[in-house]
């Protein structure tokens, strides 16, 4: 059959007809170009791609995509995406979420997608704030947070949602920074290539109810100070003109300064791929991502393991079992037991 | 009726008696196998013929401890040689496998009725915990009863002595010999359950035949002993020619939302989290992946209703099925659903509430928490099923308004048709309504919100199509575009229309109909599951020459058009309700008509008596 090779597709194709309405100065508006680069390279057509957001600022995503979109209820998206990638698994199915959305709300299905491995893509948005709902903390704002909400500072203990995410069992897990775009675009690539549940938190500025959060990070210092790109298969080193590095002592990471006889050879090679989390949640944990802390901010893939997905092993058993156990409607209607009542009223056991 | 006594012959054999109605109880602790026991004799007198119906009542614990009253689980089954539509108002045989049984049942059995008795567990221990101060069996308090005696731990015991299983697995077969004994004073078979046993434990026979031995010995006794003067029989009732099975509710909503999946081509996915008594259709379809059946538990019930809107959204059948706490959880994902317009089925098991309430038990009040129980304007087609065998039909239906109308539908039933049985008499695939859908395909001025000028709908547009990339969400739409929209002109438009869609299903529904006389002084009018009670009350009254008329609701949201005419002919109309009066509240708002509440919340269904008494007190007596 003769075959008629697509038009390669471009960001323009990405782009809906509505106008977008985050702030002027949103984090959002980088991501959203960011994806909208990114989808034209997948090789997938368009109609295939599904974004399914929740509800928050990050959750108006799908209207600007123009694939089709679902803008759900509060935190369930990965809900709706599960039922979505189990039936349909043709689909290209990806979730934007928010900090709120996804760590609070929504925080049981966040945990539950990524423990069953669903074959999803999920990108939250954490800019450490509720926006749409005008400034009130967070589940990743830090302590002490003076917000509408704990005018008195925020007594209550963030979450990291890469620990979160890499606790629950999730075979892929990323952080990138929405002003950092070939960074996340790369990250994007990769979450969109891995088969299973996908995590990739995206440093995000809301430049009305806390901007700045990662200033630290995202000035131009800090890119290169306070960032630490990971690189599987390669040694952990950081800094301007790389003159720091990690090395792991055994129980805890510490930064070392290179020269003077110590080397990148002396820092951990980095492995994503280590099939005990252990790590990667370590690693995870030496900072809270804002860049402040003493330790640098760890981005890029931090776990990307193989492991059988949920939808996989859900569709594998219905062929399985329709091929093992052939039945007609008819005999199922029927079931097992049947007596005959005949048109004389007599009564048999069976069905004629 | 009650039971006959006859003497017995002069060479000391049971006499035979025919009868044409009984209604059997099998009492005992919830380890004691009695929902099984009932369950095999409901099937035996199936497949002689019976019409039967039956009433399984069990505590929400697994294992109460053993011996309390808590802990006792019964289960009672009517069988008769003619149309029946109730478990029976009161059994006319109990068997008690312990003190507590028979404190908790005693009270429910005809004057005169047939008790059994396992005697081995009436022990002072057992009295104790029963709450018994004396021996009941050795007072003269069961006076008016026909007292069995039987030593039915003691006889199993006895009857495996060769048996290579130990001494507890030997004491869990003791269900059996009162099956068998059951079974021959009921004149019935054993090899269905023969049958069933050794297929069952398949990969265990010895457990299998230790059941079976046991089974017969218990026949065996009755049999050659004189511990019973009479053996009854049930003759196979007049039932319509066709093929028959026994079902229960939950089954038949199981099998009919597979055959509405068929019927419809859509795939069927259910999102369910476990709730009792909503959990044995997730069980049931978990059976059915042949039929490309998906069911998937949830990590809670807001992900098992959002899961189906997303199957829907890819252009399943989305599927959803909970109990009244579910259903409160599931409230945002249901009006989302009415939001993006998209089919879902919603089946509401109810039970005895509020909060946790009485999980086991049945009751009919959460029928305006699923009309009104969502925020804002919410309007949702909801239809109840009003017998075991009903829930298949019912669960047709509701897929055909999902999908017709491009909304979520509630579908009503209760604990007591879900785990009632009954004979159903199996329908010709055939026969069953065409429900095929066509997903929208051609981009050429496709909008997601512009809509089919009959039914209202919009169209289903799945993912996947070339030309049809669109986005939907909870936000208020614009008119044909479906993009967002705040302006009030809009949402006013839109608030009206989605009620407009939800009203307009009345064009096509048949009208009401109404059993006996069109107009009079009476009505007797009700919805789910009470149809058989009220059914049986109205043809006692006729039959003792009262005027009375019934009509039964399958449509809740929207009623038939002609409701509203039909409550006008009436002088006085009554309605049952196993609540607090929440169809009498609709129908009053809706028609300006005042209706008679009669309610029951006991989590307990209404007996026939309790309702032909109020008949009888509204009627004044024959007329």
């Amino acid at each position: 059959m003769p075959t008629t090779e697509a038009p390669a597709l471009t960001r323009k194709d990405f782009q809906s007809d509505q106008e977008v309405r985050w702030c002027p100065g949103c984090g959002d508006y980088a991501i959203l170009a960011a994806v909208q680069q990114v989808f034209p390279e997948l090789g997938i057509p368009r109609e295939n791609f599904v974004i399914v957001s929740g509800i928050g600022c990050s959750s108006r995503f799908p209207y600007y995509m123009n694939t089709y979109g679902f803008h759900s209820i509060h935190g369930r998206a990965p809900a709706v995406a599960t039922g979505l990638k189990m039936t349909r698994p043709d689909l290209d199915v990806w979730v934007v979420t928010g900090d709120g959305d996804a760590l609070s709300i929504g925080g049981n299905h966040l945990i539950h997608t990524l423990r069953r491995n669903v074959n999803i893509k999920i990108l939250l948005f954490n800019n450490r704030v509720y926006g749409l709902t005008k400034g009130q903390y967070s589940p990743t704002s830090e302590l002490g947070k003076r917000t509408k909400s704990t005018p008195h500072g925020s007594v209550d203990f963030p979450f990291n949602p890469l620990n979160v995410a890499i606790g629950a069992g999730a075979t892929f897990v990323a952080r990138s920074v929405d002003v950092f775009i070939p960074h996340l675009k790369s990250v994007l690539k990769r979450a969109a290539a891995h088969k299973g549940s996908a995590l990739v938190e995206v440093m995000q500025n809301c430049n009305i109810y806390n901007d700045k959060a990662f200033g630290a990070l995202t000035d131009k210092a800090g890119r290169q100070q306070n960032g630490l790109y990971l690189e599987h298969g390669q040694p952990l080193v950081f800094g301007d003109d790389k003159d720091k590095g990690l090395r792991f002592t055994g129980t805890d990471f510490e930064v070392v300064k290179l020269g003077n006889g110590m080397t990148a050879d002396d820092c951990l090679v980095w492995d994503e791929k280590h099939a005990n989390p252990s790590l990667a949640f370590q690693m995870a944990s030496i900072s809270t991502g804002d860049g402040l802390g003493d330790y640098p901010v760890p981005l890029g893939v931090l776990r990307a393991v193989d492991a059988p997905t949920y939808d996989a092993g859900v569709i594998d058993q219905i062929e399985q079992v329709s091929t093992a156990r052939p039945q007609t409607l008819d005999q199922l209607i029927h079931g097992t037991d049947t007596w005959t009542v005949d048109a004389g009223g007599k009564v048999h056991r069976g069905a004629n | 009726m009650t039971l006959p006594i006859a003497g017995q012959t002069a060479a000391g054999r049971a006499t035979e008696a025919t009868v044409s109605d009984v209604v059997i109880r099998f009492a005992g602790d919830s380890g004691d196998g009695m929902q099984l026991t009932g369950t095999q004799f409901t099937n035996t007198s199936a497949l002689i013929g019976n019409d039967l119906s039956t009433l399984p009542d069990f505590p929400a614990e697994i294992r109460a401890p053993a011996g309390t009253l808590a802990g006792v689980s019964g289960f009672q089954v009517r069988i008769a040689d003619h149309d029946i539509h109730t478990p029976g108002d009161a059994p006319d045989v109990l068997i008690a496998m312990n003190p507590a049984a028979l404190k908790a049942n005693l009270r429910d059995l005809k004057d005169n009725g047939v008790i059994i008795v396992n005697t081995d567990e009436f022990s002072p221990r057992n009295l104790k915990r029963a709450g018994y101060e004396a021996n009941p069996l050795e007072d003269d308090s069961l006076n008016a009863f026909r007292l069995y005696r039987v030593g039915l731990t003691t006889m199993t015991r006895r009857a495996l002595e060769d048996s290579p299983l130990d001494v507890r697995s030997k004491d869990r077969c003791k269900n059996f010999l009162a099956l068998g004994m059951v079974y021959w004073l009921f004149s019935r078979p054993l090899e269905s359950t023969i049958d069933w046993l050794r297929v069952k434990f398949k990969r265990r026979p010895e457990i299998a035949e230790a059941n079976v031995k046991v089974m017969k010995a218990g026949w065996n006794f009755c049999d050659i002993t004189d511990a019973f003067q009479v053996r009854y029989d049930v003759e196979p009732a007049k039932l319509e020619p066709g093929i028959y099975r026994s079902i229960h509710g939950n089954s038949a909503l199981a099998i009919g939302l597979v055959a509405a999946s068929r019927r419809s081509g859509l795939p069927l996915f259910l999102g369910a989290y476990p709730i009792t008594p909503a959990s044995d259709v997730l069980h049931e379809l978990a059976t059915y992946k042949h039929f490309g059946v998906t069911t998937y538990q949830a990590e809670d019930e807001i992900a098992a209703v959002c899961s189906a809107i997303g199957a829907s959204f890819g252009g399943s059948l989305g599927v959803t099925c909970s109990s009244g706490p579910g259903i409160a959880l599931k409230a945002e994902g249901i009006n989302l659903a009415v939001m993006v317009e998209l089919p879902l089925v919603i089946c509401d098991i109810q039970r005895g509430g509020p909060s946790t309430g009485l999980p086991t038990k049945t009751e009919q009040a959460d029928l305006l928490q699923v009309m009104f129980g969502r925020n804002n304007e919410s309007p949702v087609p909801v239809i109840a099923a009003s017998s075991p065998a009903d829930c298949f039909d019912t669960a047709l239906e509701a897929v055909r308004l999902a999908t017709t109308y491009m909304t979520p539908v509630i579908l009503l039933s209760d604990g007591y048709i879900a785990n009632g049985a009954e004979p159903w008499r199996i329908p010709q695939v055939e026969e069953l309504p065409d429900l095929r859908v066509d997903f929208h395909q051609t981009a050429d001025g496709f909008m997601p919100y512009m809509r089919d000028e009959n039914s209202l709908a919009r169209p289903w547009a799945i993912p996947g199509t070339p030309g049809l990339e669109h986005r939907i969400g909870g936000l208020e739409k614009e008119d044909v575009t479906g993009n967002v929209n705040y302006e009030p002109d809009n949402h006013d438009y839109m608030v009206r229309l989605r009620a407009e869609k939800v009203a307009r299903i009345a064009n096509e529904l048949p009208d009401i109909e109404v059993d006996g006389p069109e107009s009079g002084k009476l009505l007797v009018l009700g919805w789910g599951s009470t149809l058989g009670a009220i059914t049986g009350a109205v043809n006692q009254a006729r039959a003792d020459g009262i005027t009375v008329s019934r009509a039964h609701l399958k449509h809740i949201n929207p009623f038939p058009r002609n409701l509203g005419d039909v409550l006008d002919r009436f002088e006085r109309v009554l309605a049952p309700e196993m609540n607090l009066g929440q169809l009498a509240l609709l129908l009053r708002a809706r028609y300006l008509k005042d209706i008679e509440t009669y309610s029951k919340v006991e989590g307990k269904p209404f007996t026939r008596d309790d309702i032909l008494h109020r008949i009888e007190a509204m009627a004044g007596g024959p007329n």
